[in-house]
């Protein structure tokens, strides 16, 4: 049994930080839609927000760590130009049926690119094309999104409890956040399984 | 009870709120501008690894943090009556954002 580095960081990217983010927005949204006055009392709705606080901020922590160490650790590895040799080798780089056999003769061992793997076969290169373009992308809004309803949960949070307009709102930052996460945590996962990252 | 009669301005908490959806639409206008022009595309490449993707990402996040600069500047001793059309606007922007991030779309308007 044995990890590359590599693999350690891609998990760490999505098995600990985008899970981690994941795995704590029900108990946040939960929290967050509990929080309205009429269904805590003054001691419990201090209480809740103290948490709800240390959870948000917690899942923004989580969700820059993600994209920063996705975007500039795991996604070069991921995009990593092919060999000047290999480029000049038409069937290699505009994914040719068949081309992917053809790769051992170039000298090139495709696993070492993942991009150029998906790209390589019709069958997979719109885990590229649609998917990682979509990931790459769409991930960038939830830090941004989390990063904005922990401000507000923590700097105004009587405001919250009392408002359910600005409750309504951060519940759809909130949600919108999930959704970038959930795209960007799914298709790297899939994405990572049909090309993944040594 | 919580009071929900408290006197202290909310602006401050809606700018952070518009703030955001105005970051994520920069960051799917600049999406599709660097995948529309090659030139963009190669002035958007500030780490060479990561590629434009480097420079997408520091452009939406300096127009979020400019956008939320200015509004809390605008709006954090103000309280703000109008919070419902804010909410409209903040989703208006967040579809913009998450439409022009959406590859269908990209492929739509540069033609590839």
């Amino acid at each position: 049994m044995e990890l590359s580095s590599r693999e350690i960081w891609t998990a760490v990217h999505g098995m600990v930080l985008g899970a981690g983010f994941l795995l704590a927005f029900s108990g946040g949204l939960v929290g967050l839609w509990g929080l309205r006055s009429g269904w805590v009392t003054a001691e419990g709705a201090k209480k809740l927000l103290r948490q709800l606080a240390v959870a948000t901020w917690g899942m923004a922590i989580l969700a820059w760590l993600a994209v920063l160490l996705g975007t500039y650790v795991i996604y070069p590895w991921y995009r990593a130009k092919l060999p000047a040799s290999a480029t000049t080798q038409p069937a290699l780089v505009t994914g040719a049926p068949g081309s992917l056999a053809a790769a051992p003769a170039a000298g090139v061992d495709l696993t070492r690119f993942p991009k150029y793997l998906l790209l390589s076969r019709p069958q997979t290169k719109e885990w590229h094309e649609f998917g990682m373009e979509w990931k790459e992308h769409i991930a960038w809004f939830c830090p941004i999104l989390a990063t904005a309803v922990a401000y507000v949960v923590a700097r105004y949070g009587r405001h919250v409890i009392g408002d359910a307009k600005l409750r309504r709102a951060l519940l759809i930052l909130f949600t919108v956040s999930f959704f970038c996460a959930a795209v960007a945590g799914a298709f790297g996962a899939l994405i990572n399984k049909a090309a993944p990252t040594r | 009870m919580t009071s929900t009669d408290d006197p202290s301005p909310t602006g401050g908490a809606w700018a952070a709120v518009l703030a955001a959806a105005i970051g994520c639409a920069c960051f799917g206008l600049v999406t599709d501008l660097s995948e529309m022009s090659k030139p963009v595309s190669k002035l958007l490449t500030f780490h060479t690894p990561t590629g434009d993707l480097s420079g997408k990402s520091t452009i939406g996040i300096v127009a979020w943090l400019l956008a939320w600069a200015i509004l809390h500047a605008l709006w954090s001793r103000r309280s703000i009556k109008r919070a419902a059309g804010i909410t409209v606007l903040s989703v208006i922007l967040l579809l913009l954002g998450l439409v022009l991030v959406f590859p269908p779309f990209v492929e739509m308007i540069t033609g590839n």
